[in-house]
């Protein structure tokens, strides 16, 4: 008798608790969108300030001077090829005397110029006898001053470039002698101390030859023991265990996987130190579990039906799952190992151990040339004391964010390609 | 197919196991603080075109010295970059393992200063009052220790600035720690006659007086990394840090060094050896490698050259402070002959 009353008071409550529940949706999906804004805004301020800090290294201020290739001089056994610069800067300001000053003037151009100078004499021997403009590198502090780092406001006994230096560079700017241009070093060259003339290549290519490494040792094993666990192992304490083990594996700090690599590889095998190969290994070593763990479940999401449908035409056990389950799983597997080489490619504790982090500059070529990797190379630069590394570390997390993304592109355009919707 | 990868990837790392004893190039391993000059010479010595590149691995003075001990032959180091001498537990290791003779190169010195940002006050202290502001336990005149009371600068003399005492320095695994232990801390315990007196009868308790360094948030480990401390100064006006010379040198135009004991920190007072808190910086060269490394002997002859560590040397220019002339000659004999004078 009371159900009237009480069905009324239902509706009610439900119709005065709508308002709230709607209420509840929006505020959920305010704190939502919340969330996602404050990832985006994070990923633009280090993106913008990386991009900001970074984008002056890709351009770099070059000198143009005439320097007279006097034949008397270059035959010389020991050719000074830094007085034909410091010849020129001083036709170019022959008012400058005194020791101090001419050094100062020297200074001007990049330590590196002179090696640049008996190259391209080299490779152009009809320049002998005459005077030609050339355009060279200047020296970390006069790039910095060209591109507006060094403030002129402070007293100049605390500035990077005294007064007379800064005269210099605006006279030789105004006589359009300086010019900022693309800085192609720092795409061809390895590493040097000196800032204007340090470059990415080395490091990149030592990225490179270690992932090659790094895929090749571990992509193979992962998905062997993935299949094994996967389509043949019997279920027992012992697979169990190997599971359980695996799992704790891929959670381990990389600095193990280093520890590894120098007694078994260098210790043990006897390999060199600081090659691409054994930082290869060790990475490879460290993104196995990740690689096994990705293959295991793209197996594990072949449906059933397929190898019943292989065994029921007579198929042997190998031959449903190389003929029909891993071809299968193969773009998941392919995923999973990309993302696992992404996570190689920024690790650097586990290079501290087997020599990796290191000032090398010739361009690795091969395998168990001295290397080091990009994240490597952003840290030493990083920790250097000179003004100018500060671009260059941007600039070389910028290059290391691009291959990372690259990567991860690969991973999503092998997914769209290959994948099958049951 | 992933068989015939993995045999080849055996037979490869088989193959060259054997080969990684014939080795073209130096290598070099050690300290951070020396890393900056090594390179350098590094990269001057193969731009010669004589020899290839050394290669320079940043360790740390203490595993560089690990590395380079542990035995002669191709797969261990040629030189060992050190900010300090080479300890007796050291020599004693390397002989261990055959390691005999060491030849022992000083390069020059560095000096460690206390920085705080351009906008704020300049600093003048002692080594006393650097100690009592960052010893973990502070000692009486009258023989009584006590908990570090002092939380700002203040209260340890009223011609300190009355600011917290903010320092950021580095590990206890880096050799500029060691150093600066040894420069400001321990010579400033040892004003206390008492504590000084400990060294003899109780070794122990003086060396936790002396190098204890407080706990309680005054003074921050900040890492190996010196240009992160030079960073940190930038953003707190309020706040010091302790590091290497040429981080000074190279950002003169946003911090400022302290004086300590009236004397600032300069090129000159440090090649003087006015500046109190100065070390001086090493290379160990291997005589057993000499003859089996193209380029050793010439490396060392250019790293000991005056164009090189000399007063106007580009060495110099990274901020290296040079040795006298007389002992740059003397050494610079001595090492190119790789004199065996590590005992």
């Amino acid at each position: 008798m009371n159900r009237a009353p009480s069905t009324l008071r239902a509706s009610d409550r439900v119709r005065a608790g709508l308002a709230r529940r709607y209420r509840a949706e929006r505020r959920f999906r305010r704190f939502g969108m919340a969330a996602i804004l404050f990832a985006v805004a994070s990923l633009f301020v280090l993106l913008a300030s990386i991009g900001l800090n970074g984008f002056s290294a890709f351009t770099q201020a070059h000198l143009r001077l005439d320097l007279a290739f006097d034949p008397a001089a270059l035959d010389e056994p020991d050719a000074d090829f830094g007085a034909l610069i410091r010849q020129a800067l001083q036709r170019e300001f022959p008012e400058v005397s005194g020791r101090s000053e001419r050094r100062k003037l020297a200074g001007l151009a990049s330590e590196s110029a002179a090696g640049l100078v008996r190259q391209s004499l080299l490779a152009n021997p009809q320049w002998r006898g005459t005077t030609v403009p050339v355009w060279l590198p200047t020296s970390d502090r006069v790039d910095l001053a060209v591109k507006g780092s060094i403030d002129r406001r402070t007293p100049e006994s605390e500035r990077q470039m005294s007064n007379l230096e800064l005269d210099w560079v605006d006279a030789l700017i105004a006589r359009g002698r300086i010019e900022t241009r693309f800085n192609t070093a720092f795409f061809t060259s390895g590493d040097s101390r000196q800032p204007e003339s340090a470059g990415i290549l080395g490091a990149f290519m030592g990225s490179v030859l270690t992932l090659i490494v790094t895929f090749l040792f571990a992509f193979p094993l992962g998905v062997a023991a993935a299949v094994y666990l996967e389509e043949f192992a019997p279920r027992n304490l012992w697979t169990h265990l190997i599971e359980v083990n695996i799992n704790n594996l891929a959670a381990v700090p990389s600095i193990v996987f280093g520890l590894l690599g120098l007694a078994v590889f260098l210790g043990l095998f006897g390999l060199p130190r600081s090659a691409p190969l054994v930082g290869g290994l060790v990475l490879g070593l460290m993104t196995l579990p990740t690689i096994v763990i990705a293959a295991r479940s793209a197996l594990a999401g072949v449906p059933p039906s397929i190898r019943e449908a292989a065994q029921g035409v007579g198929a042997s056990p190998i031959q449903v799952v190389f003929h029909h389950v891993l071809p299968l799983a193969l773009p998941g597997m392919l995923t999973g190992a990309i993302i696992g080489m992404a996570r190689a490619l920024g690790e650097t504790a586990p290079l501290l151990m087997i020599g990796m982090v290191a000032f090398i500059v010739d361009v690795p070529g091969g395998f168990t040339d001295p290397a080091t990797v990009l994240p490597v190379q952003i840290y030493l630069w990083a920790d250097s004391p000179e003004r100018a590394f500060v671009e260059k570390t941007a600039a070389a997390i910028l290059i290391l964010l691009v291959v990372l993304a690259l990567m991860n592109g690969l991973a999503v355009v092998l997914r769209r390609k290959f994948e099958r919707k049951w | 197919m992933s068989k015939s990868i993995l045999l080849a990837a055996t037979l490869a790392a088989l193959t060259l196991a054997g080969t990684a004893q014939a080795r073209d190039q130096i290598r070099i391993v050690g300290s951070s603080t020396v890393y900056p000059f090594s390179t350098q010479v590094a990269e001057q010595f193969g731009k010669q075109g004589k020899f290839k590149t050394p290669v320079v691995e940043s360790t740390g003075t203490g595993g560089g010295l690990k590395l380079f001990c542990a035995g002669v032959g191709a797969s261990h180091p040629d030189i060992a970059n050190a900010s300090r001498a080479i300890k007796p537990s050291e020599i004693e290791a390397c002989a261990k393992n055959g390691v005999g003779a060491i030849t022992e190169v000083k390069i020059g010195f560095d000096g460690i200063v206390l920085a705080n940002n351009k906008s704020a006050k300049p600093m003048a202290i002692t080594r006393k009052q650097l100690y009592l502001a960052l010893a973990k336990q502070v000692p009486g005149d009258d023989g009584s220790l006590k908990p570090n009371p002092h939380t700002i600068w203040s209260s340890i003399d009223s011609t300190l600035p009355a600011s917290k005492i903010e320092v950021l320095g580095p590990p206890p695994t880096s050799g500029t720690r060691d150093a600066f232990v040894e420069l400001v801390m321990e010579s400033g315990c040892g004003q206390f006659k008492w504590v000084k007196d400990l060294e003899k009868s109780d070794p122990s308790r003086h060396k936790a007086i002396c190098q204890g360094v407080r706990e309680d948030g005054a003074f921050v480990e900040a890492g190996e990394n010196d240009i992160l401390i030079v960073r940190k100064l930038e953003a707190t006006p309020t706040a010091f840090g302790i590091f290497g010379f040429s981080f000074l040198d190279q950002n003169a135009d946003k911090i400022q060094g302290a004086r300590i004991d009236g004397v600032s920190p300069t090129f000159e007072a440090i090649a003087a050896g006015t500046y109190p808190v100065a070390r001086p910086i090493f290379f160990y060269v291997k005589k057993a490698h000499a003859a089996s490394i193209p380029g050793l002997k010439e490396f060392v002859a250019e790293f000991t050259s005056e164009k090189s560590w000399g007063e106007d040397g580009y060495l110099a220019a990274k901020g290296l402070i040079p040795l006298p002339k007389e002992q740059r000659t003397k050494l610079a004999k001595e090492a190119r002959e790789l004199a065996a004078n590590v005992k």
